[in-house]
């Protein structure tokens, strides 16, 4: 029998990877939907909680949205490798003749697709209940959707190294949790600023650089922490 | 080009225990070697290593005379791997685990080759079903579906014969000694009593010592 040469076909496992992912997750639906509910819930509990009066609420609601969407992407992360290292497609995953740090990137887009960009497109609407001021609205989203992003790709690293540990939850929030200081700082800023009739771009870029960063860095570093992992 | 894995001197730790020691072992085109030894004699972690999962070892590895660690990605495309848990998602058809498994050799493939695999391991009428609702032993056919659909010179099975009925470890049988004949080779641990297998090799580990030894 001849020697297989490693052949080309990167673009193939890429899109089945995000295929295979979306379909995972679409036939599973309650893990997409619970960050959401807990988006909702949180939110909704504040006015309750504090007071009813408007110009309080407005003045929180940026930090508020951004906390919980925060919390919402990290209650999500554990399942991120979960199920993939306990049926053994992970180690196959890890054997498979690609690049890992490119197929660890399908997973983390499909995890953002069906959890950072949701949570970024309902934030507008839970805006309305802290009674944030409409102009804000476009740029909220656009704040959670690059921040969330960011926060899926750090988060992807914490969850790459718990995956072998049976009760990873609390050591994974306290891997990635100061990891995120710095999105939420600017991600929160920037409504802010809104607001405060300032101009948010500033704080925008540099989310998107955030992003850039953690686009070029966090897929190697998720590689090497799956296989410290799997040679646990 | 004809393929070879050598091992030297291998020898692996867990938790402070010694595993096993001083391995050397070559598997080159037409061989079967058979890894035997009692439960946590290290069979599945010598395996692991063997199939590049697991770098914690001392000793050399070589996959056609080049060092694992730069040979890697030629290693892996000549690899086929089945561990101890099928590695088949149970929320998937076994289409749609197959599908994913030829993309990621790269390969697009069609699906009446997949359909052709999966009744050829006993499983035409469930294509479709949620691998979930598949018995112990279906799942396991699923995964043994891949030998046939990505073809690779060196297969590593760990356990391979888990869960498969009577008839189904005959065919399995069969199919080992067809990929011997045909120049491929298999490392594989099992329980199982086997058939004559062509060239078949034993390794033994112990607690204590290890041979290897020819048949």
């Amino acid at each position: 029998m001849q020697v297989v040469e490693p052949k080309a076909g990167l673009g193939v496992a890429i899109a089945a990877t995000v295929k295979r992912d979306l379909t995972l997750m679409l036939r599973r639906r309650s893990e997409v939907i619970n960050p959401l509910v807990f988006f909702a819930l949180v939110i909704t509990l504040f006015p309750l909680g504090i007071s009813p009066d408007t110009e309080l609420l407005a003045a929180i609601a940026p930090g508020l949205l951004w906390v919980a969407a925060l919390l919402a992407t990290q209650l999500s992360l554990d399942t991120l490798f979960r199920g993939d290292y306990d049926d053994g497609s992970l180690e196959q995953l890890l054997l498979s003749p690609q690049p890992l740090p490119a197929l660890v990137l399908s997973k983390v887009l499909v995890h953002w697709l069906l959890t950072g960009l949701p949570l970024a497109l309902m934030a507008p609407v839970l805006g309305l209940m802290l009674a944030l001021p409409v102009g804000s609205f476009a740029v909220l989203a656009l704040s959670l959707a690059l921040g969330s992003a960011s926060l899926s790709l750090i988060g992807a690293i914490g969850a790459a190294l718990t995956v072998g540990l049976s009760r990873g939850g609390v050591l994974l929030s306290l891997l990635v949790l100061p990891l995120y200081i710095p999105v939420l700082i600017f991600g929160a800023g920037a409504v802010q600023v809104v607001i405060l009739d300032g101009n948010a771009a500033p704080h925008l870029a540099i989310l998107g650089a955030q992003l850039c960063l953690a686009l070029m860095l966090s897929p190697w570093a998720i590689a090497a922490a799956l296989r410290i992992s799997i040679n646990g | 080009m004809t393929f070879r894995l050598e091992a030297r001197g291998l020898a692996c730790e867990r938790d402070d225990r010694r595993l096993f020691q001083d391995i050397d072992l070559e598997v080159g085109p037409g061989e079967v070697l058979r890894v035997e030894g009692p439960n946590g004699s290290g069979k599945t972690t010598l395996l692991k290593i063997l199939s590049g999962q697991l770098t914690d070892y001392s000793g050399e590895l070589h996959w056609c005379g080049q060092p694992m660690r730069r040979a890697r990605s030629a290693f892996l495309a000549n690899l086929l791997y089945l561990g101890h848990t099928p590695g088949v998602k149970a929320a998937l058809s076994p289409l749609e685990n197959l599908a994913w498994y030829q993309a990621l050799c790269g390969e697009r493939g069609d699906e009446a080759e997949r359909m052709a695999v999966l009744a050829d391991v006993g499983l035409h009428g469930f294509e479709d079903v949620p691998v979930a609702q598949l018995s112990a032993g279906q799942q396991r056919r699923v995964a043994l579906a891949r030998l046939t659909l990505t073809p690779r010179p060196l297969w590593v099975l760990d356990e391979p014969f888990t869960a498969i009925d009577k008839h189904g470890v005959a065919r399995l049988e069969q199919r080992l000694l067809d990929h011997a004949q045909a120049g491929g080779s298999v490392i594989l641990t099992t329980h199982h009593e086997l058939a004559p297998l062509g060239e078949l090799r034993r390794i033994t580990l112990g607690h204590r010592a290890c041979s290897v030894a020819g048949e």
